[in-house]
Protein backbone atom coordinates (compact mmCIF):
# COMPACT_ATOMS: atom_id res chain seq x y z
CA UNK A 1 0.00 0.00 0.00
CA UNK A 2 1.74 3.12 -1.18
CA UNK A 3 -1.16 5.51 -1.06
CA UNK A 4 -0.66 6.47 2.60
CA UNK A 5 -0.86 10.24 3.21
CA UNK A 6 1.15 9.90 6.39
CA UNK A 7 3.64 7.14 6.96
CA UNK A 8 6.10 6.58 9.77
CA UNK A 9 8.75 3.98 9.00
CA UNK A 10 10.85 2.47 11.76
CA UNK A 11 10.72 5.76 13.66
CA UNK A 12 12.64 6.01 16.91
CA UNK A 13 12.42 9.00 19.19
CA UNK A 14 14.00 9.69 22.56
CA UNK A 15 13.64 12.36 25.20
CA UNK A 16 17.10 12.22 26.72
CA UNK A 17 17.50 8.66 27.97
CA UNK A 18 13.84 7.75 27.68
CA UNK A 19 12.81 6.02 24.46
CA UNK A 20 9.33 7.21 23.56
CA UNK A 21 8.99 5.59 20.16
CA UNK A 22 10.92 2.47 19.30
CA UNK A 23 11.04 1.59 15.60
CA UNK A 24 7.47 2.57 15.18
CA UNK A 25 5.47 2.02 11.96
CA UNK A 26 2.26 3.80 11.10
CA UNK A 27 0.18 4.34 7.96
CA UNK A 28 -2.69 6.73 7.52
CA UNK A 29 -4.72 6.40 4.33
CA UNK A 30 -7.11 8.89 2.70
CA UNK A 31 -10.58 8.75 4.17
CA UNK A 32 -9.39 6.82 7.19
CA UNK A 33 -10.07 7.88 10.79
CA UNK A 34 -7.33 6.22 12.77
CA UNK A 35 -7.71 6.16 16.54
CA UNK A 36 -4.62 6.25 18.72
CA UNK A 37 -4.82 5.35 22.39
CA UNK A 38 -2.26 4.63 25.07
CA UNK A 39 -1.33 5.45 28.65
CA UNK A 40 -0.43 8.94 29.83
CA UNK A 41 3.06 9.82 28.73
CA UNK A 42 3.23 6.95 26.26
CA UNK A 43 4.19 9.37 23.47
CA UNK A 44 0.94 9.96 21.61
CA UNK A 45 1.38 13.73 21.42
CA UNK A 46 5.03 13.26 20.50
CA UNK A 47 3.98 11.04 17.60
CA UNK A 48 1.70 13.79 16.27
CA UNK A 49 4.53 16.30 16.71
CA UNK A 50 6.83 14.10 14.61
CA UNK A 51 4.39 14.16 11.71
CA UNK A 52 4.33 17.97 11.52
CA UNK A 53 8.02 18.38 12.33
CA UNK A 54 7.78 19.79 15.85
CA UNK A 55 10.16 16.96 16.75
CA UNK A 56 12.67 15.13 14.57
CA UNK A 57 13.13 11.36 14.81
CA UNK A 58 16.37 9.84 16.02
CA UNK A 59 16.04 7.17 13.34
CA UNK A 60 13.55 6.24 10.66
CA UNK A 61 11.56 8.12 8.06
CA UNK A 62 8.62 10.47 8.24
CA UNK A 63 6.81 10.42 4.92
CA UNK A 64 4.02 12.92 4.46
CA UNK A 65 2.10 13.44 1.21
CA UNK A 66 4.39 11.05 -0.60
CA UNK A 67 7.68 12.75 0.31
CA UNK A 68 10.27 12.03 2.93
CA UNK A 69 10.53 14.99 5.30
CA UNK A 70 13.73 15.99 7.00
CA UNK A 71 14.31 19.74 7.19
CA UNK A 72 12.24 22.60 8.58
CA UNK A 73 11.55 23.68 4.99
CA UNK A 74 10.16 20.19 4.22
CA UNK A 75 7.82 20.42 7.15
CA UNK A 76 6.64 23.93 6.31
CA UNK A 77 5.05 22.44 3.20
CA UNK A 78 3.35 19.89 5.42
CA UNK A 79 1.80 22.31 7.86
CA UNK A 80 -0.88 23.59 5.53
CA UNK A 81 -2.22 20.24 4.29
CA UNK A 82 -1.81 18.62 7.70
CA UNK A 83 -3.82 20.43 10.36
CA UNK A 84 -3.16 19.82 14.01
CA UNK A 85 -5.57 20.41 16.87
CA UNK A 86 -3.81 20.93 20.18
CA UNK A 87 -4.95 19.40 23.43
CA UNK A 88 -5.31 22.75 25.18
CA UNK A 89 -7.21 25.19 22.99
CA UNK A 90 -5.68 28.08 24.92
CA UNK A 91 -2.37 27.13 23.31
CA UNK A 92 -3.89 27.35 19.89
CA UNK A 93 -6.09 30.43 20.11
CA UNK A 94 -3.95 33.48 20.61
CA UNK A 95 -5.68 36.19 18.61
CA UNK A 96 -7.99 38.65 20.32
CA UNK A 97 -11.07 37.72 18.32
CA UNK A 98 -12.38 34.50 16.80
CA UNK A 99 -12.38 35.87 13.24
CA UNK A 100 -8.76 36.95 13.52
CA UNK A 101 -7.71 33.59 14.85
CA UNK A 102 -9.45 31.75 12.03
CA UNK A 103 -7.83 34.19 9.56
CA UNK A 104 -4.31 33.58 10.90
CA UNK A 105 -3.67 30.30 9.02
CA UNK A 106 -5.06 31.37 5.62
CA UNK A 107 -3.05 34.62 5.80
CA UNK A 108 0.08 32.58 6.43
CA UNK A 109 -0.74 30.51 3.36
CA UNK A 110 -0.60 33.75 1.36
CA UNK A 111 -4.30 34.27 0.69
CA UNK A 112 -5.56 37.75 -0.08
CA UNK A 113 -7.68 39.72 2.38
CA UNK A 114 -10.92 39.10 0.45
CA UNK A 115 -10.19 35.38 0.12
CA UNK A 116 -9.44 35.20 3.83
CA UNK A 117 -12.68 36.94 4.75
CA UNK A 118 -14.59 34.49 2.56
CA UNK A 119 -12.79 31.52 4.15
CA UNK A 120 -13.46 32.81 7.67
CA UNK A 121 -17.16 33.25 6.91
CA UNK A 122 -17.43 29.86 5.22
CA UNK A 123 -15.53 27.96 7.89
CA UNK A 124 -17.47 29.43 10.79
CA UNK A 125 -20.76 28.88 8.96
CA UNK A 126 -19.80 25.25 8.31
CA UNK A 127 -19.55 24.73 12.05
CA UNK A 128 -22.66 26.76 12.81
CA UNK A 129 -20.57 29.43 14.51
CA UNK A 130 -21.20 32.54 12.39
CA UNK A 131 -22.32 34.44 15.47
CA UNK A 132 -18.91 33.96 17.10
CA UNK A 133 -16.83 35.91 14.58
CA UNK A 134 -16.35 38.98 16.76
CA UNK A 135 -16.28 37.24 20.12
CA UNK A 136 -13.17 37.57 22.23
CA UNK A 137 -11.41 34.19 22.27
CA UNK A 138 -10.39 34.08 25.91
CA UNK A 139 -13.92 34.70 27.07
CA UNK A 140 -15.33 31.58 25.35
CA UNK A 141 -16.25 28.41 27.23
CA UNK A 142 -14.10 25.28 26.91
CA UNK A 143 -16.43 23.70 24.35
CA UNK A 144 -16.64 26.87 22.29
CA UNK A 145 -12.87 27.24 22.34
CA UNK A 146 -12.45 23.69 21.03
CA UNK A 147 -14.84 24.36 18.15
CA UNK A 148 -13.08 27.62 17.30
CA UNK A 149 -9.74 25.79 17.41
CA UNK A 150 -11.15 23.27 14.93
CA UNK A 151 -12.30 26.16 12.75
CA UNK A 152 -8.79 27.63 12.78
CA UNK A 153 -7.44 24.30 11.52
CA UNK A 154 -10.18 23.73 8.94
CA UNK A 155 -9.68 27.24 7.57
CA UNK A 156 -6.37 26.03 6.14
CA UNK A 157 -8.31 23.46 4.09
CA UNK A 158 -6.19 20.53 5.22
CA UNK A 159 -6.16 17.00 3.77
CA UNK A 160 -5.27 15.41 7.08
CA UNK A 161 -6.29 16.25 10.63
CA UNK A 162 -4.24 15.38 13.68
CA UNK A 163 -6.43 15.68 16.75
CA UNK A 164 -4.84 15.56 20.20
CA UNK A 165 -7.43 14.64 22.82
CA UNK A 166 -10.24 16.58 21.16
CA UNK A 167 -12.75 15.58 23.86
CA UNK A 168 -10.56 16.54 26.84
CA UNK A 169 -12.50 18.78 29.18
CA UNK A 170 -15.71 18.71 27.16
CA UNK A 171 -19.12 17.88 28.61
CA UNK A 172 -21.44 15.32 27.05
CA UNK A 173 -23.24 17.78 24.86
CA UNK A 174 -20.06 19.36 23.49
CA UNK A 175 -18.57 15.89 22.93
CA UNK A 176 -21.66 14.88 20.99
CA UNK A 177 -21.46 17.99 18.82
CA UNK A 178 -17.77 17.37 18.21
CA UNK A 179 -18.46 13.76 17.21
CA UNK A 180 -21.05 14.86 14.67
CA UNK A 181 -18.69 17.44 13.23
CA UNK A 182 -15.81 14.97 12.92
CA UNK A 183 -18.01 12.30 11.32
CA UNK A 184 -19.14 14.86 8.75
CA UNK A 185 -15.61 15.82 7.68
CA UNK A 186 -14.04 14.20 4.60
CA UNK A 187 -10.44 14.45 5.83
CA UNK A 188 -8.29 11.56 6.97
CA UNK A 189 -7.76 11.82 10.72
CA UNK A 190 -5.37 10.65 13.34
CA UNK A 191 -7.28 10.85 16.57
CA UNK A 192 -5.58 10.66 19.96
CA UNK A 193 -8.03 9.95 22.74
CA UNK A 194 -8.54 8.21 26.07
CA UNK A 195 -12.26 8.08 25.50
CA UNK A 196 -12.87 4.50 24.31
CA UNK A 197 -16.52 5.14 23.54
CA UNK A 198 -15.61 8.17 21.45
CA UNK A 199 -12.89 6.29 19.57
CA UNK A 200 -15.19 3.34 18.89
CA UNK A 201 -17.72 5.71 17.41
CA UNK A 202 -15.42 7.85 15.30
CA UNK A 203 -12.47 5.79 14.22
CA UNK A 204 -12.37 3.22 11.45
CA UNK A 205 -9.36 1.52 13.06
CA UNK A 206 -7.66 1.94 16.42
CA UNK A 207 -4.07 1.35 17.42
CA UNK A 208 -2.53 1.40 20.88
CA UNK A 209 0.85 2.87 21.70
CA UNK A 210 2.63 0.83 24.31
CA UNK A 211 6.32 0.70 25.20
CA UNK A 212 7.16 2.66 22.08
CA UNK A 213 5.39 0.30 19.68
CA UNK A 214 2.03 0.44 17.96
CA UNK A 215 -0.38 -2.47 18.06
CA UNK A 216 -3.80 -2.85 16.48
CA UNK A 217 -6.63 -2.90 19.04
CA UNK A 218 -9.12 -5.82 18.74
CA UNK B 1 -14.18 43.37 12.05
CA UNK B 2 -14.03 45.31 15.24
CA UNK B 3 -17.07 46.98 16.60
CA UNK B 4 -16.66 50.60 17.34
CA UNK B 5 -20.11 51.99 17.96
CA UNK B 6 -20.47 54.11 14.90
CA UNK B 7 -24.10 55.09 14.89
CA UNK B 8 -25.21 54.82 18.45
CA UNK B 9 -23.14 54.84 21.59
CA UNK B 10 -21.33 57.65 23.36
CA UNK B 11 -20.31 60.66 21.31
CA UNK B 12 -16.54 60.17 21.48
CA UNK B 13 -16.87 56.49 20.62
CA UNK B 14 -17.90 57.34 17.11
CA UNK B 15 -14.46 58.45 16.03
CA UNK B 16 -11.61 56.44 14.62
CA UNK B 17 -9.44 55.01 17.43
CA UNK B 18 -6.33 56.22 15.62
CA UNK B 19 -7.37 59.86 15.67
CA UNK B 20 -8.26 59.48 19.34
CA UNK B 21 -4.87 58.04 20.19
CA UNK B 22 -3.07 60.77 18.26
CA UNK B 23 -5.19 63.51 19.84
CA UNK B 24 -4.60 62.11 23.33
CA UNK B 25 -0.86 61.89 22.68
CA UNK B 26 -0.63 65.45 21.34
CA UNK B 27 -2.70 66.79 24.23
CA UNK B 28 -0.52 64.99 26.80
CA UNK B 29 2.70 66.36 25.30
CA UNK B 30 1.32 69.87 25.13
CA UNK B 31 0.05 69.86 28.71
CA UNK B 32 3.25 68.26 29.96
CA UNK B 33 5.34 71.20 28.75
CA UNK B 34 2.79 73.92 29.62
CA UNK B 35 3.43 76.05 32.70
CA UNK B 36 1.24 79.14 32.76
CA UNK B 37 -1.77 78.86 35.07
CA UNK B 38 -4.17 79.97 32.33
CA UNK B 39 -3.03 77.28 29.90
CA UNK B 40 -2.99 74.56 32.51
CA UNK B 41 -6.45 75.42 33.85
CA UNK B 42 -7.86 75.65 30.32
CA UNK B 43 -6.43 72.20 29.61
CA UNK B 44 -8.19 70.82 32.67
CA UNK B 45 -11.44 72.42 31.49
CA UNK B 46 -11.08 70.89 28.02
CA UNK B 47 -10.33 67.46 29.52
CA UNK B 48 -13.36 67.74 31.81
CA UNK B 49 -15.53 68.59 28.81
CA UNK B 50 -14.24 65.57 26.92
CA UNK B 51 -14.84 63.33 29.91
CA UNK B 52 -18.44 64.53 29.97
CA UNK B 53 -18.77 63.64 26.27
CA UNK B 54 -17.15 60.21 26.71
CA UNK B 55 -20.33 58.69 28.09
CA UNK B 56 -18.36 56.89 30.80
CA UNK B 57 -20.18 56.72 34.15
CA UNK B 58 -18.88 59.18 36.73
CA UNK B 59 -18.06 56.32 39.10
CA UNK B 60 -15.75 54.76 36.49
CA UNK B 61 -14.00 58.06 35.87
CA UNK B 62 -13.65 58.68 39.60
CA UNK B 63 -12.17 55.21 40.10
CA UNK B 64 -9.59 55.79 37.40
CA UNK B 65 -8.67 59.22 38.75
CA UNK B 66 -8.16 58.08 42.35
CA UNK B 67 -4.61 56.68 42.11
CA UNK B 68 -3.36 59.82 40.36
CA UNK B 69 -4.82 62.07 43.01
CA UNK B 70 -3.50 60.08 45.93
CA UNK B 71 -0.07 60.66 44.44
CA UNK B 72 -0.83 64.35 43.81
CA UNK B 73 -1.98 64.81 47.40
CA UNK B 74 1.37 63.51 48.55
CA UNK B 75 3.09 65.90 46.18
CA UNK B 76 1.14 68.94 47.39
CA UNK B 77 1.85 67.98 50.99
CA UNK B 78 5.56 67.37 50.61
CA UNK B 79 6.88 69.48 47.75
CA UNK B 80 6.54 72.93 49.41
CA UNK B 81 8.82 71.68 52.18
CA UNK B 82 11.72 71.17 49.86
CA UNK B 83 11.66 74.37 47.84
CA UNK B 84 12.28 78.03 48.55
CA UNK B 85 10.12 81.09 47.99
CA UNK B 86 8.15 83.16 50.47
CA UNK B 87 7.37 81.29 53.65
CA UNK B 88 3.64 80.80 54.12
CA UNK B 89 3.77 78.68 57.22
CA UNK B 90 5.98 76.44 59.29
CA UNK B 91 5.66 73.22 61.17
CA UNK B 92 8.38 73.03 63.80
CA UNK B 93 11.63 73.18 61.89
CA UNK B 94 9.89 72.67 58.52
CA UNK B 95 9.26 75.70 56.33
CA UNK B 96 6.35 75.69 53.93
CA UNK B 97 7.33 77.65 50.79
CA UNK B 98 4.99 79.44 48.39
CA UNK B 99 7.02 78.61 45.30
CA UNK B 100 6.81 74.89 46.05
CA UNK B 101 3.09 75.00 46.65
CA UNK B 102 2.52 76.77 43.33
CA UNK B 103 4.62 74.16 41.53
CA UNK B 104 2.91 71.24 43.22
CA UNK B 105 -0.54 72.60 42.39
CA UNK B 106 0.46 73.14 38.76
CA UNK B 107 1.66 69.57 38.54
CA UNK B 108 -1.54 68.31 40.15
CA UNK B 109 -3.72 70.17 37.66
CA UNK B 110 -1.57 69.06 34.71
CA UNK B 111 -1.60 65.45 35.85
CA UNK B 112 -5.35 65.47 36.27
CA UNK B 113 -5.88 67.08 32.87
CA UNK B 114 -3.74 64.48 31.09
CA UNK B 115 -5.17 61.44 32.84
CA UNK B 116 -8.72 62.72 32.47
CA UNK B 117 -8.16 63.23 28.74
CA UNK B 118 -6.69 59.73 28.37
CA UNK B 119 -9.65 58.25 30.21
CA UNK B 120 -12.09 60.24 28.07
CA UNK B 121 -10.53 59.44 24.71
CA UNK B 122 -9.15 55.94 25.28
CA UNK B 123 -11.08 54.65 28.29
CA UNK B 124 -13.94 53.31 26.22
CA UNK B 125 -11.68 51.54 23.69
CA UNK B 126 -11.04 47.92 24.40
CA UNK B 127 -7.41 46.98 24.48
CA UNK B 128 -7.70 44.96 21.31
CA UNK B 129 -8.68 48.06 19.40
CA UNK B 130 -5.84 50.01 20.95
CA UNK B 131 -3.45 47.28 19.81
CA UNK B 132 -4.77 47.37 16.28
CA UNK B 133 -4.82 51.13 16.12
CA UNK B 134 -1.19 51.23 17.29
CA UNK B 135 -0.28 48.72 14.63
CA UNK B 136 -1.98 50.83 11.97
CA UNK B 137 -0.10 53.85 13.27
CA UNK B 138 3.13 51.96 12.51
CA UNK B 139 4.17 51.39 16.09
CA UNK B 140 6.80 48.59 15.83
CA UNK B 141 5.19 45.15 15.43
CA UNK B 142 7.09 43.69 18.34
CA UNK B 143 5.54 46.17 20.74
CA UNK B 144 1.97 45.73 19.50
CA UNK B 145 2.32 41.95 19.54
CA UNK B 146 3.70 42.11 23.04
CA UNK B 147 0.63 44.10 24.03
CA UNK B 148 -1.83 41.79 22.29
CA UNK B 149 -0.22 38.58 23.57
CA UNK B 150 -0.13 40.02 27.07
CA UNK B 151 -3.84 40.74 26.95
CA UNK B 152 -4.60 37.34 25.52
CA UNK B 153 -2.66 35.34 28.07
CA UNK B 154 -3.13 37.51 31.14
CA UNK B 155 -6.40 35.82 31.89
CA UNK B 156 -4.98 32.33 31.28
CA UNK B 157 -2.18 33.13 33.73
CA UNK B 158 -4.60 34.57 36.25
CA UNK B 159 -6.68 31.40 36.11
CA UNK B 160 -3.56 29.27 36.47
CA UNK B 161 -2.56 31.33 39.49
CA UNK B 162 -6.04 31.01 40.98
CA UNK B 163 -5.98 27.22 40.48
CA UNK B 164 -2.58 26.82 42.14
CA UNK B 165 -3.45 29.22 44.94
CA UNK B 166 -6.80 27.50 45.50
CA UNK B 167 -5.09 24.12 45.66
CA UNK B 168 -2.64 25.51 48.21
CA UNK B 169 -5.46 26.79 50.38
CA UNK B 170 -7.25 23.44 50.17
CA UNK B 171 -4.18 21.86 51.68
CA UNK B 172 -4.39 24.19 54.63
CA UNK B 173 -2.05 26.97 53.52
CA UNK B 174 -2.56 30.26 55.30
CA UNK B 175 -0.18 33.12 54.54
CA UNK B 176 1.74 34.34 57.60
CA UNK B 177 4.86 36.37 58.06
CA UNK B 178 7.24 33.45 58.14
CA UNK B 179 9.77 31.60 56.02
CA UNK B 180 7.31 28.89 55.07
CA UNK B 181 4.97 31.49 53.53
CA UNK B 182 7.74 33.22 51.60
CA UNK B 183 9.08 29.94 50.32
CA UNK B 184 5.62 28.80 49.30
CA UNK B 185 4.96 32.00 47.39
CA UNK B 186 8.36 31.73 45.73
CA UNK B 187 7.43 28.22 44.60
CA UNK B 188 4.09 29.47 43.35
CA UNK B 189 5.67 32.25 41.29
CA UNK B 190 8.41 29.93 40.07
CA UNK B 191 5.83 27.39 38.99
CA UNK B 192 3.85 30.07 37.16
CA UNK B 193 6.99 31.13 35.30
CA UNK B 194 7.86 27.57 34.33
CA UNK B 195 4.33 26.93 33.15
CA UNK B 196 4.25 30.17 31.17
CA UNK B 197 7.48 29.18 29.46
CA UNK B 198 6.03 25.76 28.62
CA UNK B 199 2.87 27.35 27.38
CA UNK B 200 4.71 29.86 25.23
CA UNK B 201 6.52 26.95 23.61
CA UNK B 202 3.24 25.19 22.90
CA UNK B 203 1.76 28.41 21.52
CA UNK B 204 4.69 28.82 19.16
CA UNK B 205 4.37 25.17 18.11
CA UNK B 206 0.66 25.69 17.41
CA UNK B 207 1.45 28.82 15.42
CA UNK B 208 4.07 27.00 13.39
CA UNK B 209 1.53 24.27 12.65
CA UNK B 210 -0.63 26.92 11.09
CA UNK B 211 2.14 28.14 8.84
CA UNK B 212 3.48 31.03 10.92
CA UNK B 213 6.73 32.43 9.53
CA UNK B 214 7.26 35.49 11.63
CA UNK B 215 4.76 37.85 10.11
CA UNK B 216 1.34 38.84 11.38
CA UNK B 217 -1.49 39.97 9.21
CA UNK B 218 -4.29 42.17 10.44
CA UNK B 219 -7.83 41.41 9.48
CA UNK B 220 -9.22 44.72 10.64
CA UNK B 221 -8.89 47.95 8.87
CA UNK B 222 -10.02 51.14 10.43
CA UNK B 223 -11.55 53.68 8.21
CA UNK B 224 -10.90 57.33 8.59
CA UNK B 225 -14.39 58.48 7.78
CA UNK B 226 -15.93 61.84 7.11
CA UNK B 227 -17.03 62.16 10.71
CA UNK B 228 -13.38 62.08 11.78
CA UNK B 229 -12.57 65.31 9.96
CA UNK B 230 -14.47 67.59 12.37
CA UNK B 231 -12.92 65.67 15.27
CA UNK B 232 -9.44 66.26 13.88
CA UNK B 233 -10.24 69.95 13.23
CA UNK B 234 -11.65 70.52 16.71
CA UNK B 235 -8.61 68.80 18.21
CA UNK B 236 -6.21 70.98 16.24
CA UNK B 237 -8.08 74.18 17.12
CA UNK B 238 -8.29 73.28 20.82
CA UNK B 239 -4.61 72.49 21.00
CA UNK B 240 -3.62 75.60 19.10
CA UNK B 241 -5.66 77.63 21.58
CA UNK B 242 -3.88 75.95 24.49
CA UNK B 243 -0.53 76.62 22.85
CA UNK B 244 -1.46 80.31 22.43
CA UNK B 245 -2.40 80.58 26.10
CA UNK B 246 0.98 79.16 27.00
CA UNK B 247 3.31 80.97 24.64
CA UNK B 248 1.69 84.21 23.53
Amino acid sequence: MNDAIVRLQQVTFRYGERTVLDQCDLDLHPGERLGLCGANGSGKTTLLGLIVGLHRPKQGQVIVLGKERHTEADFREVRGPVGMLFQDSDDQLFSPTVAEDVAFGPFNLGKSRSEVEAIVGRTLAGLGMEAYADRVTYKLSGGEKRLVAIATVLAMEPEVLLLDEPTAGLDEEATERLAEILLGLPQAMLLVSHDREFLRRISTRTVRLEAGRLALVE
Amino acid sequence: MHRVNVESGPFLDRFDPRSRILAALAFSLLVAVANRPAAVLAALAVATGCAALSGLPISTIARRMTPVNVFMLLLVALMPLASGGREIGSLGPLRYGEEGLRLALTIAVKGNAIVLMLVALLGSLDVTNVGHALSHLHVPDKLTHLLLFTIRYLDVLRREYARLHGAMKLRGFRPRANMHTYRTYAHLIGMLLVRSLDRSERVVAAMKCRGFRGHFYLLDHFHFSRRDIPFALVSVVAMTALACLEWL
